[in-house]
Formats: structure tokens, sequence, C-alpha cells
């Protein structure tokens, strides 16, 4: 018998690590050629000499500012070069090898909506709160409907009916605020929709250990029909009674809402927009600096230690996918308290596939996904500012960026995407 | 020890039959069925504006919330049935099956887009893009249809060639990126189904695609000599259900008497093994999408060129997810699969009958449909309801993992 001596320890090439490192360039890769693409298109092409104003205030604020212009063509060039920097930066740090931080692909993304914005408004002015705010509305149920993703997920549970929830609470407050004319009680009642979704998937999922992706597509149905058979029924014949929920008013925020730009956008909103803000920044905190995080994310990355280490592996998962839908089921809100005023059918649209993709952007984080929702709510928003650019691309092919965009990530063309090691997987005790 | 153990008497054919009959896994259909359907008389019944009048007296007269109750809910069902198997009030035995013809209409795009999912359960793969699968199918069927002019049962054979083809490269492109860079198929076919929803939206707003003079989203009519031929005057069957009877037939081929199905099977069983085996994991990945895409392009083409004959946005509707639920009720197994569509068919069918003739919405069929498939997964459940031992004896979906 030898001892194993120092040369026989061969670093093996396959470890996850090795893998990880060799696949980074991804991102460095992607920002290059993101990057050129706004130098030439954004940039260099462009006839000379145009103007692109942006407006950063509106008639109602407490501060007003003249638009801002800027010459199109060079403000694309240098945002473009600010691109192309960023992807510098990252090969650099890809060749230490270092990894790439996150705020690294959330200022590429700014910088280069920002050139992208300079190329088409070119010769017209832009309101910068209008446009922030029409991305900020479509984001909020994405941001919900992540963050409910992602705490499922993080266990290990995969919640394909993340659109369901939203749809659920989106119901069920309307239907409770119209009832009761109180539209606080609906904005309780919208989490109670969630859980009870979230409660089926959890059951069949973790009791009845179904496949947690059938469960997902099949809940999903279910609350079309549910939803849509009792709009056939009720709301749509009794609409008095049944569906005039009305909705919150804006609720402008002391100071805060003053200030320039970043305050009327962010601070003048409905109380479901404040509850979108606080259960990022809870989620985040809790998910990465307590104790609580770490359990779910051990659960999450290797749930059999988990369970070794005294955590009871599938109370944390059900407990995440019932507070996953009490998340969703708040979000499901803003589409009949926050916006619109009145439940219609399918009224989600099919968000919750784009808050899954959110979240897949957002690599399982909350700021991340938050960024990522509002990329994806900006391109969504695009439709309704078609109007001031005059450029040749069809909203209908705007619109698909995201959905691009998350294939082109989770192939792994826009960096290294893993998810949590044990998501999808039963845990069944041995 | 040479001693053989006591050989059991093994049962006859009538006794497994029997067997299977009461607790296997045709009781646990027929139980989830039923079970699924009380559940949605209890919606019913529960949101009937009727009912809910009775119930507001019910001290003083309760046997009237009890009429009621059974007067919402056998009306609804009553007209369902009516409307989906025979209709007994018709003149004509023709009249009377009418309503059937009307269920294998429904059942025709759900039984070749339920293949499209059952395929790729069987290699251990979620197919959730039959919906864009099905709408790209609809979509080159429907180019070829209404631009070019060919004898009829040529263009019938091109159109339908370019529905499948359709489909089966939108299913490819999903298979193939999950061969090649193991991103999760299910993220990749909801993103592919979104933007296949997206291209048809925007096909529709170009002139290529667009009647002239008309602002409306919507396709020209498909030329005649395409529109697939009704064999029961009268009736909206279609030779298209013969186009995926026969999808089904080669699937049950390919699954079970070949040797490409093998290695699918192989590889939804285990890809390890499989790889450690000599199979390619990834070329299995990419075929088995790439032919049941083509399945759901069939399912496209033949509700496009037999049914609706012009492309609007909602040339899909629901078909893909109702397919998803197709297949896990038929077990991902070809036979099963065209049961479950025809079933399923059926609800469709029945449910406009009832909507038009109790105001029932036709959305019931959506909860019927889930409950149905729910309950199938959990067996536990619906033992637990019934007292019963029924038990399953093959899982819904055995290759992409879960218990049951």
């Amino acid at each position: 018998m030898t001892a194993p001596t120092v040369d026989t320890v061969v670093v093996e090439p396959e470890t996850e690590q090795a893998r990880v490192l060799a696949r980074s360039w991804g991102p460095s890769v992607a920002f290059g050629v993101f990057g050129l693409v706004a130098l030439v298109f954004f940039g260099i092409l462009p006839p000379n000499g145009r103007e692109t104003r942006f407006g950063l205030s509106t008639a109602s604020d407490a501060f007003r500012f003249d638009p801002i212009g800027v010459p199109s063509k060079i403000a694309a060039i240098a945002l473009a070069i600010v691109c192309l920097g960023i992807a510098v930066y990252a090969a650099v740090l890809t060749s230490r090898p270092r990894r790439v931080p996150l705020w690294l692909p959330i200022t590429f993304g700014i910088a280069f909506v920002m050139s992208f914005l300079s190329w088409a408004v070119a010769g017209n002015t832009l309101s910068l709160p209008v446009v922030l705010k029409g991305t900020i509305a479509l984001a909020v149920p994405y941001i919900f409907g992540a963050l409910c993703g992602m705490l499922g997920e993080r266990t290990g549970v995969i919640n394909i009916a993340i659109d369901g929830q939203l749809l659920a609470g989106a119901f069920l407050s309307g239907v409770v605020a119209s009832l009761a004319s109180n539209l606080w009680i609906g904005l309780i009642a919208a989490p109670v929709a969630g859980v009870l979704v979230a409660w089926l998937l959890a059951v069949f999922s973790i009791k009845y250990v179904v496949n947690q992706i059938i469960v997902g597509v099949v809940l999903n149905v279910l609350v079309y029909g549910v939803t849509n058979f009792l709009y056939g029924r009720l709301l749509g014949p009794m609409k008095d009674t049944w569906n005039a929920p009305g909705k919150f008013a804006e609720y402008h925020v002391p100071l805060l809402s003053d200030i320039p730009v970043a305050g009327p956008v962010l601070f003048k909103q409905t109380v479901v927009v404040y509850l979108m803000y606080l259960a990022v920044v809870l989620v985040h905190i809790a998910l990465f600096r307590t104790r609580w995080g770490l359990r779910v994310r051990a659960v999450g990355e290797h749930p059999e230690a988990a369970d070794t280490a005294g955590i009871r592996v599938n109370v944390v998962r059900f407990r995440n996918v019932l507070l996953g839908g009490a998340v969703a089921g708040l979000g499901g809100a803003y589409f009949t308290l926050g916006s619109s005023g009145v439940f219609s059918k399918e009224m989600t649209a099919g968000a919750g596939f784009i808050a899954l993709a959110a979240m897949i952007m957002g690599r399982w984080t909350p700021v991340g996904a938050v960024f990522a929702a509002l990329l994806f709510g900006f391109a969504d928003n695009l439709q309704s500012m078609l109007g001031i650019m005059r450029f040749g691309i069809p909203s209908e092919l705007m619109q698909m960026a995201p959905y691009l965009l998350t294939i082109f990530a989770v192939a792994g063309l826009v960096g290294r995407i893993r998810p949590p090691a044990s998501n999808g997987q039963p845990y069944i005790k041995s | 020890m040479t001693e053989q153990p006591p050989a059991q008497a093994e049962p006859t054919v009538g006794q497994r039959f029997v067997k299977e009959l009461t607790t296997g896994n045709t009781a646990l259909t027929f139980l989830s069925i039923v079970l699924a359907l009380l559940i949605g008389a209890v919606l019913i019944v529960v949101s009937d504006p009727a009912v809910q009048e009775a119930g507001g007296y019910f001290f003083s007269r309760p046997v009237d919330l009890i009429a009621a109750i059974w007067e919402s809910a056998s009306s609804a069902y009553g007209a369902m049935f009516s409307g989906s198997v025979i209709n007994f009030d018709a003149y004509t035995v023709g009249d009377a099956l009418l309503p059937f013809g009307k269920t294998l209409t429904f059942a025709t795009p759900l039984i070749g887009a339920g293949l499209a999912v059952a395929l790729a359960f069987r290699a251990g793969l979620l197919n959730i893009g039959a919906q864009g699968q099905i709408i790209m199918g609809a979509t080159c069927a429907g180019y070829v249809g209404f631009t070019y002019e060919m004898p009829a049962f040529f263009h019938v054979i091109v159109a339908i060639a370019a529905g499948f083809l359709g489909g089966a490269v939108w299913g490819g492109i999903a298979g193939f990126i999950k061969a090649r860079t193991g991103a999760h198929e299910v993220i990749v076919t909801i993103m592919l189904n979104h933007i296949a929803r997206l291209l048809l939206a925007y096909l529709l707003t170009i002139e290529l695609f667009s009647r002239p003079g008309e602002a409306l989203p919507r396709s020209p009519v498909v030329f005649e000599s395409v529109q697939l031929w009704r064999p029961v005057a009268g009736s909206t069957v279609h030779i298209g259900l013969l186009f995926v009877l026969l999808a089904a037939g080669y699937s049950w081929w390919l699954l079970s008497r070949s040797t490409m199905g093998f290695r699918f099977r192989a590889v939804g069983h285990n890809p390890n093994a499989a790889t450690t085996a000599g199979i390619s994991v990834g070329r299995s990945y990419t075929a088995v999408m790439f032919i049941g895409g083509g399945m759901a392009g069939l399912a496209g083409a033949a509700h496009l060129l037999g049914t609706e004959h012009y492309l609007t946005d909602g040339i899909a509707g629901q078909l893909g997810f109702d397919a998803i639920t197709v297949a896990l009720l038929g077990r991902s197994s070809p036979v099963g699969t065209v049961a479950a569509g025809l079933l399923f068919g059926a609800l469709r069918a029945g449910a406009t009958t009832m909507a038009a003739q109790t105001q029932t919405p036709i959305d019931i069929v959506l909860v019927v449909q889930s409950l149905i498939v729910l309950f199938i997964a959990a067996p536990p459940l619906v033992r637990a309801v019934f007292r019963l031992k029924v038990r399953s004896t093959r899982a819904i979906a055995p290759e992409v993992g879960g218990r049951v």
C-alpha cells in the first residue's frame, strides 16, 4: 500500500468549477457583438447632424426642466464605446479568471438601450419619465412573478404556474374588492388566491411527487378555466356587483417624489408598486443575508446534505412554494387594482412566463430579476413609443426580443447560467 | 436449492381483465373523470343564479334548492352529452350522430398535437412547445394553401407536408438547442411558443399574408383544391382525421418496432446508460423533437385546411396546452393519446352545445380537463377519495421524472 502522493492528484478537467470557467467567455463575446452592433448601426451608419432630445419632466412635476438635446450620432457612438469598454473589462476579468459581477451586465444593458434610443428617437423628443414609467408599469407583474419563481426554485421546486398564480390574484382581488367595495380588502385577498394555487402545486409536486413542470402546466390551465368560467357566469353578466373594484390612486411620497426624473417615476405610484419595492428588498435580504436564506439555498443546491444537517427539506420546500404563491398573488392584484380597475379574461397574457424568463436572466437573484424584468418591460413598451420613432422594425419583432434573449441565455451564449442544482428533482427521503 | 417454489396459478385473461378494470389504470382513469366531472358540476351549480336564488329561501322550501341544483347540473351535462355523442332529439339516425362528427372534428388536431407531446415524453423531454409548432404548421400549410394553385390531390399533399415541416423545424430547433447546449427544453419551447405567436402576428400584417384591401389580421382563404375532403355531408368531419390516425399508427410503429424508437425510449429511461450503450443522446433529442414537432405541425395543418380555412392570430387557440393534457391522460402511448384526444374532443364539442343551450360558459372544459390530469397523476388522492384500491400500473409520464 502506498500513500497517495502529491503528484498522483490530478485536477479533473470535468469539475463543475472548470466547466464554469471554461464556458464563461460567453458574456465578453456577447457584450462585444452587441457593442459593435450599437457602434455600427446606431452610431456610424445613420446620417449626421440630427439631434435627440430627452424630456426630463412632465407638466405635473415639482421641478420642470427643458428637454436636453444631444447630437444623436455622437451620443450613440459614445454609449456604444461604453458598451465595448464593458466587453473588454469583462474579457479581462475572465482571463484572470474572475467572475463577472452582476452590475456589469446591468450597466451594459442601460448603455446599450440609451445608445439605441439616441438613434431611434433622432430628430424627436422622448420623454424619459413617460418611457420609464411605462416600462415599470409593464415590469411590475414580471418582478412579482420572478420573485415567486425564485422562492420556489431556490429550494428546488420549479414553478411553471406563476401565470396561474398571477391570474388567480388578479381575479380574487378584483372580485373581493368589488363585493366588499373596499380596495384594501381586495388587496388582502390577492395573496390568498396565489397561496391556494401554490398549495395545489406543493401538494401535488411535493406530497404526491408528480412532475413539477406537469403540475405547473396543468394548474395554469385550471386557473384559466376557473376564472374564465366564473367570468362568463358572474363577472361578465353582473358587472356592477362582481367586477367593479376600481383601482388605487397614485400615492405621491412626500419629498422623494420631487426628485428630478427618478422621483415621479419611482415615487408617484400605487401601493402595489411600493409593495413590490418592499418585496424585492425583503427577498434579497432574506435569501442572501439570513440564516433562513442559507437553509433555503442549501435545500436547493444539495437536499441530501441539508437533510443531514437537520433541515426538513420538504417542509422548507412546501413553505417556500406557498410564500412564492403569496408574492405572485399580490402581483396579480396589480392587474386589477393597480392598473386597469376591472378584471378581464386571461388578463395576465402570459406575464407569468416572461417572469420565468426574467428570473432566469436575472440568475435567480432578486436584483438581477428586477433589471431583466425592466428590460423586458422596456421591449414591450416600445410598441407604444413607436409613434415617435420612425424606424423600420415592426413592433411584433421587437417584442420577440425578451424571448430570443432568454433562449440565448439558457443556451449559454450570454454567459453560463446555472439553476439551483436540485431544481425539479423531488426529494424522497430514503 | 433445486426445489422449485410452488408455481403460482397464472391468472387467466379474464381474471386479469377484471383486475385491470377494477383496480388498474382503467379504473383510475374512470374515477378521475368522474371526480373531475363532479367538481365541474359543483362549479356549475354554485355559480348558477337560479340555484343562488333558491338557496336564498332554503329554510322555507328546501326542495326548491335541490330541484334547482339537479336542474342546473343535469341540463348542463345533458347538453354536453347530446352535443358530443348522440342527439336523441334528432329525427334521423344521421342527424342524431352529427354531434359525434363534431367530436371527431375537435379531436383531430388534439390527437396530432397530443402525439407531439407524447413522443417527446417517451424520450424524456417535456415538449411544452406544441402551441408554437401548431402555429408554424398552420402558417406553412396556409401559405402553400392560399398562394399556389395546384391540382387537388397534389396540393393537399404539398400543403400537409409543408405543415409537417414547419412544425418539425420549430420542434427540431428546441431539440437541437437542448442537444447542443443542455438548455432546458421547457424554457426553450415556452419561448419558442411566444416567438411563433408574434411571428404569425407579424406575418398577418404584411402583404403576402393578408387579403387585398382589408385591414383585419387574417389571411386569404385557402384554395378549394387544398381544403380537406369532408366525406359525410352536413358534418364537419374531414379527412385530416385519417392523417392524424396514420400519424398515431406511425408513432406506435416508431416507438415499439423501430430502432430509432428504441433509442428514444432508452434515452428516456436513462440517458447515461444510453450513452454507454453507444446511443447518441443529443441526436435522439433532436430527432424526437423534429418528428414530434412535425406531428403538431400536421395537427395545425389539418386544423387549418380542414376546419378554419384561413389564418388568424388565434389559429391555435388553446390546442397546444390541451395537447399536453391529452398526452398525459393517454399516458404518452399513441393508442392512449388517440383515446384521450377523442375524450377531450367530446368535451369540447359538448361544451359548445352546452354553452348555447344552458348559458354555461365553455371554459368549464378547461377545468374538467385539468382536474382529470391532476387526478390521474396522483392515484393516492383518488384512492383516498373513493376508499378504493386503485393503483397505477404505468406512470403518466415515467420518463420525465416524478414518481406516481
